[in-house]
Order: structure tokens, then sequence, then C-alpha cells
């Protein structure tokens, strides 16, 4: 008996001399390290992966192709946080201060953005939340640290309506149109209701919000009232098993696909898989287009793969959420290169927050990267962390493959960002938060 | 040969029932204590107190206060998460709607609201009991956190539905807020483990401690002798709830700073607290807090013991490998000693009597 | 008064405005039922036969589904791949009885639970170790498509998942009621100390015991895994089962399959019905909510022991 309390001593001992040993590693010049917080285990592995790996390959091709962002080798390491809001700060305790410190976070969960949202300023790391967490945060007046740009939940949910508009032909229609948006009863899920309550009220249509418990396997009543009202629309806020299920039961009550609307996280290629071929004609939002078909993805099969395309599949490239995370890491770098070039030597998070907030990315730049037509340019300014154009694609499922329909649907700023303001004032208010002045 | 009582007589009652009536045993915790208030903020850096000091202190609070419920009253709860949430809802209610009230009567005025919360839940305790029990307190799980995701006073309207520790100062030295020293929450947290810690033994060794155990052995013969089944109960729950209560504002004020209903969630908080209370030993406070060190510790120590021993494995082949590591420890663990921690060290204090000389 | 009429009035006219509608949510929630009771009547057999809170059945649905699905990815016919799947459950029981139960012989129920929850943590990891952590689609033949009845809609799927249900409980009856493993078990499940006196194996009941839990944990992990993709958050399923427990009696198993449909038409009643009044999202809590209003009036769930208290 004694032995083994001596060995659980020893354990509790080695506990503490890892985190350390962990926390103080040796500063290196000429390295810029990036965090890559992953959840390839656990309830949204599914989504996790294909997110995880594009970090990696980008990186890795930067690496291997350019040797670096401007002669600055790019470190990452990834941390798996089980999507667990716990694990996950805990995750960013030990990584914030590696290799010379953290110059950027994207943090791929709602929970934990919310988490580092206060810590930026004090660890002078800046969050670049791409499409989630707290969408106040494109009010950089109280949030310099955070940046969320292309575009937030409030900024989609306005421009999916707009999309609705465009389809029934203006939005002068749109009154007597009834709209269903089912959704995870979370912070998360709960993002585009007032957004929605605000457009309805203008416009005139009628609003039916249908919350589904975590973790959603569970909607058969949510259903079944869509089956009764008939809803024209049903946008989805929804996340992991959620999406599954949601799109089987659409089909068992026979709701037209096309009519049936994810958001930007309920339209991977995980989401449609099981529901074969009734998933066909589903439609989501993106802020980019999914596929190889861009000149980067060959440098990427080429330089990380080998030229090995099968092996390339079997790691999601070209998958939604794998192209997500290329569009994620292809901001955050381009931001560290700018500050780079800016300081002309190896930048800190200051730099990159510096850079950001005179961040552009024009058609020019895109094509550049090898990814013109991937996504909209974005630019971005100190007042305003969602970028001056807003907005969605709209993409649907062939049953093989994901393609963008029509054209880029902007969002109706005019009434989004009164409201960002509005919620951001209240969040400095109550957190004594004095906004700058741009 | 250290560790003996021979020689170590009592005159008085008073001496003969202290809680650590041998002088060894009294350096011993006035040694922890040093390493508690002194050395461990002088040595442990942010990453430190961040990631496992505070959740530890914390975690380590709520589970004596389920310890209170479910070791001493024998009263199975999966509702800790519930609990927690109203500590930490109404911290927050009461720090925005009155800024200048002291924090520290915030934290203790939550754990009122908890216990009141807690006692309401609780009456069904008297008609439903093992298992059945766990009904109610899952009904409490899942409804209050339905009421704090739904009712949107609760997080004072804000759009996101999360609530955010505002900074508020103690002896003009921040404690809550993301702007709050490290070392500063420590404190916190640790005060409130060491009062509440010693408050507990003493209750359980008094009569309402008597009472609850009484109702524990068997609830029927209790009645008999004359311990009322109805206020022995809801003291428990009243009382457990508080705890948890206080447990669950510090865990947002002190640590983790903002937080939504999920943060309470029944796989991220109930479920391990009773793991802790489980592993630590039933009916001790010492075991609480063991059993909270093994249950927070444990999975760090296991995601960083690989590299540092130059195994680097991929991050979720490496996650999966802990899952089934800890699990099979837990099992191993009961299986070796189903009392828990507190038996162990039991085991070892008779062990170190002896020593060198064991019979 | 209008308080009142949101929640005691309003529902009831709705309900009668539409009764066709009211049929199809009660068909809905028998189909939702069905589907908790085929993750209950794991627990309750296990719970019968040796008094353990089994909280890995979540796990064991996972791990039995993935292994099928892995089997089949790998191109083994199906009726191959679930008998190789029911011999990987069968040699996993045995290591539980063998590892796990025989030495926590005559624990307190508490220690037992907690084991079980040490368990699931080793089923995820090893499940997920083997199979990776992708969405896998299962397919093996059940039709989806849906068909109106009267006005009445009906999904094939819910329809086979149902039949199998009572497949299922059938053959469970007729197992412990008609042969001698059977009788062996409702020994054990009766007494343990006079079982092992007249001479039943204890430790061979157990396997058999946790073996065909297993069994049910496969049928339900095709089921569910067929609605939603094999899946990590099958796990979770074991939470649903819970209420269903409380509310039908851990040790009956037409307790597990009653209490399975009645929380399930409960909670699609009260999500349709009430759902709106009180901002939605009810089902979680209500279904608990009610079991508890029931336990106060009968403390031992519905089919449960009566709960006899001597000094």
């Amino acid at each position: 008996m004694k032995l083994r309390s001596l060995l659980l001593a020893t354990a509790g001992i080695a506990v503490g001399v890892t985190g350390m040993i962990e926390s103080k590693a040796a500063f290196a010049a000429k390295e810029v390290f990036f965090p890559v917080m992953v959840y390839r285990t656990g309830a949204y592995a599914p989504s996790g992966v294909p997110i995880a790996n594009g970090f990696r390959d980008y990186y890795d091709l930067l690496n291997k192709r350019d040797g670096g962002i401007e002669g600055n080798k790019v470190v990452w390491e990834e941390c798996e946080t089980k999507y667990n809001t716990k694990i996950g700060v805990e995750c960013y305790e030990k990584l914030k201060g590696k290799h010379g410190g953290a110059v950027i976070v994207s943090p791929y969960s709602t929970g934990l953005t919310y988490q580092l949202i206060p810590k930026a300023p004090v660890d002078n790391v800046p969050i670049l939340s791409m499409g989630y967490g707290r969408t106040a945060a494109a009010d950089g007046r109280v949030f310099p640290w955070v940046f969320n740009f292309p575009s937030t939940y409030w900024s989609q949910a306005s421009a999916f309506v707009q999309y609705v508009g465009n389809q029934i032909g203006g939005l002068d229609k749109l009154s007597g149109q009834h709209i269903a948006h089912l959704h995870h009863n979370s912070a998360y899920g709960k993002e585009a209701n007032p957004t929605l309550k605000a457009l309805s009220k203008k416009f005139g249509f009628k609003l039916t919000v249908l919350a589904v418990d975590h973790p959603g396997q569970e909607q058969k009543a949510a259903w079944l009232q869509i089956r009764r009202k008939r809803p024209d629309w049903v946008f989805m806020s929804g996340w992991g098993v959620m999406n599954q299920v949601a799109i089987k039961e659409g089909n068992s009550i026979g709701y037209p696909m096309d009519k049936f609307v994810g958001n930007w996280w309920s339209g991977s290629d995980a989401d449609v898989i099981p529901a074969g071929d009734g998933a066909i004609g589903y439609k989501s939002t993106a802020m980019h287009a999914a596929g190889t078909k861009f000149p980067l993805f060959k440098d990427i099969i080429k330089h990380v793969y080998g030229g090995d395309a099968a092996k390339a599949k079997a790691n999601n490239v070209g998958e939604v959420l794998y192209n997500r995370a290329i569009l994620n890491a292809v901001f955050a770098t381009e931001a560290v290169r700018k500050a780079a070039k800016a300081k002309g030597g190896t930048p800190t998070g200051a730099d990159v927050r510096k850079a950001l907030e005179t961040f552009s990315i024009d058609k020019a730049r895109l094509k550049a990267l090898g990814l013109a037509g991937f996504a909209n340019p974005v630019s971005v300014s100190c007042k305003n962390h969602e970028g001056t154009s807003p907005g969605v694609f709209i993409q649907q499922w062939t049953g093989t493959a994901w393609k963008v329909q029509g054209g880029f649907v902007p969002a109706m700023s005019d009434v989004v960002r009164p409201l960002v303001e509005k919620a951001a004032a209240a969040y400095a208010k109550e957190n004594k938060i004095k906004p700058a002045s741009c | 040969m250290f560790y003996r009582e021979a020689g170590q007589f009592k005159s008085t009652y008073q001496t003969d029932q202290a809680i650590f009536p041998i002088v060894q045993d009294r350096w011993f915790m006035a040694l922890v204590f040093i390493v508690a208030f002194v050395v461990i903020p002088l040595v442990a850096d942010e990453y430190w107190h961040q990631a496992i000091i505070i959740p530890f202190l914390i975690l380590a609070l709520a589970a004596i206060g389920l310890n209170i419920l479910t070791g001493y009253a024998g009263l199975v709860s999966l509702g800790t998460g519930a609990f927690m949430a109203v500590g930490a809802y109404s911290t927050y209610k009461m720090s925005t709607a009155f800024p200048d009230l002291n924090i520290i009567i915030i934290f203790l005025l939550s754990g009122v609201f908890a216990a009141m919360v807690g006692m309401v839940f609780g009456a069904p305790s008297l008609r439903i009991k093992g298992f059945y029990l766990a009904v109610a307190t899952l009904a409490a799980q899942f409804f209050i956190l339905w009421v704090f995701n739904k009712v949107e006073w609760f997080f004072n309207y804000s759009p996101s539905g999360t609530i955010t520790a505002p900074p508020r100062e103690l002896f003009g030295v921040l404690v809550t807020g993301p702007e709050a020293s490290p070392v500063a929450r420590y404190y916190v947290c640790l005060v409130f483990l060491v009062v509440f810690a010693f408050a507990a033994k003493n209750m359980a060794r008094g009569r309402l401690g008597r009472s609850w155990m009484a109702i524990r052995d068997m609830d029927i013969a209790a009645e008999i002798i004359g311990i009322r089944p109805l206020q022995t109960k809801l003291s428990a729950f009243g009382i457990s709830s508080f705890y948890c209560g206080v447990a669950g504002a510090l865990y947002i004020f002190c640590w983790l700073g903002s937080a939504e209903t999920e943060a309470f969630d029944i796989l991220n908080v109930s479920f391990p607290v009773l793991f802790m209370v489980i592993i630590g030993g039933l009916g001790s406070v010492l075991g609480a807090i063991l059993g909270a060190a093994f249950i927070t510790l444990m999975p760090i120590f296991l995601t960083n013991a690989p590299p540092m021993i130059g195994i680097h494995l991929a991050a979720d082949l490496q996650k999966h490998i802990e899952e089934i590591i800890l699990g099979l420890m837990i099992i191993t663990f009961l299986i070796v000693e189903p009392a828990g921690f507190n038996r162990l060290w039991q085991i070892a204090k008779e062990k170190i009597r002896k020593w060198p000389f064991p019979y | 008064m209008e308080v009142l009429n949101t929640f005691l009035i309003a529902p009831f006219l709705d309900m009668a405005d539409s009764p066709i509608f009211l049929l199809e949510v009660v068909i809905g929630g028998l189909m939702a039922g069905v589907m908790y009771s085929l993750v209950a009547l794991g627990f309750v057999l296990i719970y019968k036969a040796s008094g353990v809170f089994n909280y890995a059945q979540g796990a064991m649905v996972l791990f039995a589904a993935l292994t099928l699905v892995g089997l089949m990815e790998n191109h083994v016919p199906i009726i191959v791949a679930i008998i190789l799947t029911m011999a990987v459950m069968v040699g996993v029981a045995m290591l539980i009885e063998r590892y796990m139960l025989r030495p926590l012989v005559n624990q307190a129920q508490i220690i037992l639970f907690m084991a079980c929850i040490g368990l699931n943590f080793v089923f995820e990891g090893a499940g997920q170790i083997a199979w990776g952590s992708n969405v896998k689609k299962l397919d093996i033949g059940i039709p989806e498509n849906s068909f109106e009845i009267g006005g009445v809609l009906l999904n094939a799927f819910d329809l086979t998942a149902a039949i199998t249900a009572a497949i299922l409980v059938a053959f469970l009856a007729v197992f412990f009621q008609k042969t001698a493993i059977g009788r062996a078990l409702r020994a054990v499940a009766d007494d343990h100390q006079a079982a092992l006196s007249v001479g039943i194996p204890l430790k061979t009941i157990w396997v058999i015991v946790w073996s065909v839990s297993g069994f049910v944990a496969l049928v339900a992990g095709i089921m569910w895994g067929g609605k939603a993709g094999v899946q990590f958050s099958l796990v979770l399923i074991a939470l649903k089962a819970l209420p269903v427990l409380i509310l039908g009696g851990f040790e009956s198993v037409p307790g597990a399959i009653i209490g399975g449909l009645l929380i399930g038409v409960f909670e699609k009643v009260s999500e349709v019905y009430w759902g709106p009044a009180f901002g939605g999202a009810i089902e979680g809590w209500f279904a608990y909510m009610a079991a508890l209003v029931f336990l106060m009036f009968r403390p031992q769930g519905l089919f449960g022991e009566k709960i006899i208290e001597r000094v």
C-alpha cells in the first residue's frame, strides 16, 4: 500500500514537472508559432478531423514550398481539446508561451472563444474566430484583439434572408413567407435568433423558432411541427450529429431539400453522407468553395502528399471543413506575413494584431495564392473586424460534391451593424472597457 | 519511529476531541499550509495556476459538498452541475446588479440561493430512495440548465446567452475578471477551500453529521431512535448545495471567466465530481480533496507524460490511449481499494506508525 | 388568466383541432420510445443478473456498431460481420467478467457503477483506436422511405425498428422463461447466494448476461447508427435511457419497453403542444419531471420490485 501511495505521489510530482518544462520552452529566433486547437476525438471529431488536417497541411506546405513565412519558419503544435472548453483552456495555457509566444489563435469552438476573448489583451495573442464566437466582436473598438471576418452569424442570417428574397423575386415578397429556424439549443445555436426576429419584423415574414437539445439525436418533435406548419424555408444552425439526423428526419417527412438551408457549420461532407441520396439538393451557406480544383490544392498534393492524390483524399483534402481550415490558415499566415514585412523580422502577437487591423486580401492576392475564385476578397478596418463585405455563398449537395450555386449573397449590414454596436456597447459597459477610438 | 502518539497525554476533553490530536499531524498540517499559502504562489507559473491548481481547488470544494450529500447522508446526486450553475448565475446577477457589494458576500449569498434550490429538489428524497433518487437530481440538472439557457433575465439579455465575470476587487486587489492575477484568484479559492473543508469536517463530527450517517446507514432505524428524516435529509441537501453553489460561483468568477450553461453540463461537471467523491472515498473530507486531485491531475499528467519521455504520438491516438489508461486505472483502483484514497491514507498512517519495525 | 389559457387550455384545443396530427405525434413518440427501450433493455438485463448499473451500455452500443461497420467496410459480408461482431462482444463479456466483475463481487452498487464508468472510457478509447472517429454510414438494407396511411405519415425505418424491438423482446422473453439458462438467470436475479447454493454457476451466468446485453447493444447500435450514422455521439444515448429505467423500474424487461414508450410519447406530446408556451426544447427535462412525479406515488417505478424496509 505504501508503495502505491509513493507511486501516486511521484505521479503527482511528475504532473508538476511536465507542466513546468512544457511552459518554459526555449525561445528560438526566426520562428512563428501557431497553436492549433484540434478535436480529433469525441462527439465532434467528424468535423474536427478535416479542420485539423487543413491547418496541418497548409502550415506544412508553407515550410516545404516557401521555407516558411518571409524567412520565418512556421512552427505549430496540435493540442487535443475533445471540443471541451475546460480542456481547451488547459491547451491554450500550455501553448500560448511556447516558441517565443503564439502569434495568433483560432479556437474553433464557440465556448473556447468566449474564454479566450478576455484573455487576448492580457496575453497579447490576437484571436481569429472565422465565422464563430462572439458576433459583437465585429466592433473593433470594444474588441481590439478579436477578429471575426469574413462574416458573422448575424450577417449570415441576414444573407440567408436576402437569399430567400432573391429566390422568390424580391425582398418585398417576403411578407407572407414562413421561415423556420431549427437550432442547436446552445449559445451558438441561438446566435441567429435576434437577427431573424429583427428581420421578420422589418420584412413581415413569419418566423418559427425550433430548438433541439444537445446532442441532437432526437428531433422528431421539431420535425413534426415542421410537417404541420409547413414553413416555406427551414434555416438550420446545427452542429455534429444534429445535422445528419436533421437531414434524415427532413427526408422522412418529405420536406423539399432545396428549401432546407444549413448555416456554414451544417454543410460539410460528413453531414450529408449518412443520409445517402436523401441529402441530394440540401443547401448550406458557405464562405468559400469546396473541391480541389484550385492551384493551391495541386501544391498541397504535390508538396505535402508527394503527389499521392488518394492519400490526400483520405486526409479530407477538398472537403468543406478542410477548405475552411485552409482559408483560415491563409488569413492567419497572410496577417503574419504582413506583420513580418512591416517589422522586417519575426513578428509578435501584438504586431500581428496591428496587421490584422488593416488586413486585406484582394482578388489579385487570392490569385497569387492559387485561390482565384475560392473565396470573396476581404478587407478589415480598425473599427470593423468583420470585414467590409460580409455575406455568404450558397452551396448545394449534388450527391457526390458540394457545388456553389449562383453568386455571392451580401449581408444586410444596415440592419446587422447597429445590432453589433449595441451588443458591443453593452459588453463594454458591463466589463468596464473603454472603447478605443477608431 | 517518528509518528507515534506515545507520550502525548491529553488532560481535557477539548484536546482529546481536536481534529489533529497528535502533534505530528499538526506539524504535517502546518507544512501543508506553508506549501499551499507560501510555496505554491511563489513557484507556480500561470499555466500551473490556471490549468491545474485553481480548477483542482474549486472542484475539491464541490466534491466536499457532494460528499456531504452522497458520502455522509447516502443520497446519490447527479445534479451537482445544476447546483453549481445556480451559484454561478446568481453571483453574476448580483454582482452586475449591485456592483459595490463585496464579492465574498455575493459568493456566500449565491451559496444560499443554491441551498434553497437544492432543498426544493431534495424534498422527494423522503419518498424516493437509492438510484431512483437520481431522477430528482437529474430533473434538477436538466431543468435548471434549461431555465438558465432560456430565461434571458439570467444572462442580462446578452444576445449570446453567456455570462462573463466582471472585474471585482477585494482589499484593493482584483480577484475576478480576466485581469485578476492568477495568484490573487488562487488565494481566494484556497481560503474558501480551507475554511469550508474545516467546516465540513466539524459538521461531520458533530450532531448533524452523526444524524446524516445514521440516516445513511439505515433510515428507518434512525427514525426510530429519534432522528427526524425530513430535517436531516433536507439539511444535507441544503448544505451540500451551498458548497456546490459557492464552488460554481468560483468556477466562473475565479477560473473560467465566462461561460454558457454547457459549462455545467452533466458530463462536464456532475459525473466528474461524483467520480471524485467515489475515488476519494465516500464520507471523508480528505478523500474528496484527494479524489479531486486525482480526477483533475491524472488526465493532464497522461497528456503531458509521453512527450516528456520522448514518445510523440498523434494527438488523437494519444487521447484514446489516455482514455483507456484512465479507465483501466479507475477499475484497478476500485478493485484494489474500493474505499478510496481516504482508506489508503489511513493504511499509510498505520504503516508509518509501526515503521521501521512492523509486526 | 391568459397564462392559464396558454398552459392548460390552448394545448388541448390544439389537440382536438387536428386529431390526425395528434395521432402522428403519438406515433412519433412511440417510435422514439422504441429506440430508447432498445438501449434501456441492455441496462435492465445486466442490472437484473448482477446488480450492476452498467453505465457503459452506451459505449457498448458504440463499440458494437463501430465493429460491425468496420468489418463491413473491409468487405466482410453482412451476416458474417454480425456473427463476428457478436463473437467480439462475447469475448468482451468474458474479459469483463474475469477482470472486473469477479474481483468486485459484493461491493456496494455505487462502486460497481463507478467501475462501469471506467469501463466506459476503455470502450470509447478502444473503439475509436480500432475504427477511427469519422461518421460511418451504416446501410444494412433497411428501407427508409415514408408513406401515408389515412393522412398519418409513417416511416419504414421507424417501423422496422419497432418490429425489431418486438422480436427482440419476444426472443428475450422466451429465453428467460423457457430455457434452463433463462431460469438460472432469473434465479440469480432473485438471490445470488441462493442461486449459488443450488449449484448455478454465477460466473457463467454473468458472461451470458453480458453477452446478451452486448447483443442488445449491437441491435441498438444498428438502429441508432442507421438513423444518424455510426459516430461517437451514440455514447450519449445512455443518458436517454436513464428516465426510461427510472420510470420502468431497473429490474423489469417489460418496464424498459413500456417505460420507453411512455417517455417517448410524453416527450413528443409535451414538446409539440407545450413547447411553444415554454419556449421550446423542453423535452429534455419534461421526461425527468414526469418520472419524478410518478415516482412520488410509486417509488419503485412501474414494474420494479416493491421495496420492503425492515429494521
